[in-house]
């Protein structure tokens, strides 16, 4: 057994090293410099960021790119309560990262002492767990302790706060006499016989079924198990926007995306459906709409690994609770062969209805729409890109218009919406997969929230293609006050800066896209090019995200283009 | 429905406010709270009573265990069990009124415990109903002062809440992982 005398600081680096982090994200100062003193002597890099809310966005990228846990780092006071948005962002996704935060001195704590805050306070509801820690020898077992409890069970943000008496002060380190003590997490439920037989029962009796599959598939890994049971049962399949990826966008049993822009035939598939399978999704409002009216004659099963999760929104018929790709496992020893050929076919009818519609369908009027550039992009990249995204209307038209095929391939903030998001993951999904393609889609709205992060970009060398949709709005706010506040466009309008010039300014390669001929040639250019490349897609101005149900609308109640409220049979 | 939880938790620093913040953040209404140690080092019990329906009631006890330092939730609403309550009530008193009150306390089998010129203090232990009605019957000689710590509660019946009496620590209060059922 190696016991040595270290530091506080000294054996933060060690555990992170034994804990495999190869990439932390962070921004020094004052709390935490004993910490980074201590960063010379271990194996792992630091990114430096340009604002504390882009680590934890990078960490969270870095973590949902690869499956593993992402870490940022900051210091006490302003450096900690940057971090909020980020942590409440990868609270609400359920992404495993650990932010490790500076703190004043043990003994100025609660003296209001130059850069304090009470973060560990600040960041009770937004953190899965959090430490406070004052002295060295708690360093060990507090951080084995949050990588285990940020993975494991439903993932989540794990915040450490160490004084900097923690840090300086010497302890032996020893780490296999400081295994995780937590008597009371049980990350690792698993459901009950009878409850399995419940499940198949309405599974097998099911004439109109339909699959609800979330992020929770990508979580555990369970899209080689969700594909199996799909094809054998026949059942179609849709997906939440944190579920794109979860089932192969190609094949002939995949729906898309459910929803608030759901594509109609999912949302009125879900309504006349006799039952849900919902897989690793928590029904979330953007997801049902009025609860009152939501699936009325479907029986619902619930496999999820949060009990807290099960009959918050929906009530269900049956509950399996536990990892989503056991209990995959488990339901397909029992699954007998299906077919439900009138309710695919029904499908198949829907589909050709809603195709009419489809902007890629209508004809070629000279603007350039968002939806064109994205549908570009997905054919130019051959749907292989990993694709991050920020918030609003780009976001929603890229789940619509990129067809993923593969889990891990979108990374968006889904339950947050944070803007801003999508610049910093990227640098974090970059850097935890080198050999990835990786495309930002993002707002002129929320590319300027984090427009920093591009110098650290420049910095780290990560090559990323930047596609700013430039619609000179905070364009889904704009389509909100054209829907339902009388076209008063009040503070929605952006006057933005010369994007171009702003990314040579920071040395980067960058282009203006006016003409749909333009776009498939700036995308080839782009993806040649060594470093990272800004593209400025300046896109229709007042074009809206289609189909939409309104908050808190029927499902069924869709908003279509061109503005024709369709009414389907699940109506009565 | 007022619903009654004990609930074992770790006694570290923060604890309680994780349990309140969660209450808070999940908007429900604590109607009492109680916290102190038991019989083992290193656990504090907790009798939290609340006021919500019964699928609240499932929401909260899953939403308890999601707290890492939440070791055992149990929702005695539905059991056999003892609840109790201790009230301190200061009431106005002269001397001609003491023996007066001095009976009333003795029917509530409750206690004087300081008199003085003017004011007597009572001591009662029980169930909110028989607090209540010592309080209702108080009430004509002028209530000065009166603090309550809120329910406490045991389940009747040889079996300890937690299964494991002779344990020594918090790990053996905490119920073996998968043995917690959710059925809906």
């Amino acid at each position: 057994m190696s016991k040595e005398r270290k530091t506080g600081a000294e054996i933060i680096w060690k555990c992170l090293e034994r804990e495999g982090v190869k990439h932390v994200f962070g921004y020094p100062g004052g709390a935490i410099l004993p910490a980074y003193d201590a960063l010379q002597h271990s194996s792992i890099h630091h990114v430096l960021v340009r604002h504390e809310q882009g680590a934890t966005h990078m960490a969270d990228g870095y973590a949902r790119a690869s499956g593993g846990v992402g870490v940022a780092i900051a210091t006490s006071g302003p450096g900690a309560t940057n971090m909020v948005t980020g942590i409440a962002t990868a609270m609400m996704d359920s992404s495993p990262i650990v932010c490790i935060t500076g703190q004043v001195g043990s003994k100025l704590i609660g003296s209001d002492a130059f850069q304090e805050t009470d973060i560990t306070g600040i960041t009770l509801p937004i953190t899965k767990h959090n430490y406070l820690v004052t002295r060295a020898d708690e360093v060990v077992r507090t951080i084995r302790e949050a990588f285990y409890i940020a993975k494991s069970g439903r993932p989540g943000p794990v915040l450490i706060d160490v004084t900097k008496d923690a840090q300086q002060s010497s302890c032996e380190f020893d780490w296999e006499a400081a295994a995780p003590q937590l008597p009371g997490y049980r990350p690792d439920l698993s459901p009950k016989p009878d409850e399995y037989e419940q499940a198949m029962e309405l599974i097998h009796q099911a004439k109109r079924p339909v699959i609800l599959a979330g992020h929770g598939i990508l979580v555990s890994g369970a899209g080689g198990e969700l594909l199996q049971f799909a094809e054998r049962a026949q059942i179609p399949v849709a997906l939440t926007l944190l579920g794109l990826g979860a089932f192969p966008a190609s094949h002939q049993l995949n729906l898309g995306m459910m929803g608030m822009h759901g594509e109609a035939w999912v949302n009125t598939m879900i309504q006349e459906a006799d039952l849900l399978i919902a897989l690793g999704m928590r029904f979330d409002d953007r997801v049902t709409g009025n609860l009152k009216t939501y699936a009325r004659n479907a029986k619902k099963i619930h496999v999820e690994i949060d009990p807290a999760e099960i009959n918050k929104n929906v009530r269900v018929d049956v509950a399996l609770v536990g990892d989503l790709r056991a209990v995959l496992q488990e339901l397909l020893e029992e699954l007998e062969p299906c077919q439900h050929r009138e309710w695919l076919d029904y499908l198949r009818k829907l589909k050709g209805d809603s195709a009419v519609r489809d902007i890629q369908n209508l004809p070629d009027s000279g603007h350039l729409y968002a939806a064109h550039v994205i549908n570009d992009l997905w054919r130019t990249t051959e749907g292989k890109a990993l694709v991050v995204t920020d918030v609003g209307q780009h976001q929603m038209w890229e789940a619509q218009y990129y067809h993923h095929e593969t889990p891990r391939s979108l990374i968006t903030s889904g339950g947050l919406g944070t803007m801003g998001f999508a610049l910093p993951a990227a640098i974090g999904a970059k850097v935890a997969r080198p050999e990835a393609e990786v495309w930002v889609v993002v707002g002129d709205g929320g590319f300027q929230m984090t427009m920093a992060e591009l110098a650290t970009m420049v910095q780290e060398k990560v090559k990323i293609n930047i596609a700013i949709i430039n619609n000179g709005y905070l364009g889904m706010v704009r389509q909100w006050q054209e829907f339902f506040y009388d076209r008063n466009y009040e503070s929605t309008p952006l006057l933005n800066p010369d994007f171009v010039k702003l990314a040579e300014a920071f040395g980067i390669r960058s282009t203006a896209v006016k003409q749909r001929a333009e776009v498939v040639p700036a995308i080839e250019a782009a993806r040649q090019h060594e470093g990272p490349v800004l593209i400025d897609f300046q896109v229709e101005q007042e074009d809206s995200v289609y189909p939409m149900v309104a908050a808190g609308a029927d499902l069924h109640q869709m908003i279509r283009r061109p503005g024709v409220l369709v009414e389907t049979a699940a109506d009565e | 429905m007022l619903n009654t939880f004990v609930v074992y938790v770790e006694d570290k620093p923060g604890v309680l406010a994780r349990v309140a913040s969660l209450f808070r953040r999940r908007a429900f209404n604590i109607d009492s709270l109680t916290v102190g140690r038991t019989e083992k080092t290193g656990v504090s019990r907790m009798t939290i009573v609340v006021d919500t329906d019964e699928t609240g009631a499932r929401r909260l006890e899953a939403h308890l265990y999601k707290l890492i330092n939440v070791l055992l939730v149990e929702n005695v609403t539905a059991e056999a069990a003892v609840y109790r309550e201790l009230a301190m009530i200061r009431v106005t008193a002269s001397a001609s009124q003491r023996s007066h009150i001095m009976d009333l306390v003795e029917v509530f089998r409750a206690k004087v415990v300081d008199v003085s010129p003017e004011s007597m203090m009572i001591e009662i232990t029980g169930t909110e109903d028989k607090i209540e009605g010592l309080l209702q019957v108080l009430q004509g000689y002028g209530v000065l002062e009166m603090v309550r710590t809120g329910r406490v509660a045991m389940r009747r019946g040889g079996k300890a809440a937690n299964g494991a009496s002779a344990g020594a620590d918090a790990a053996d209060a905490a119920p073996a992982s998968g043995t917690v059922s959710y059925s809906v």
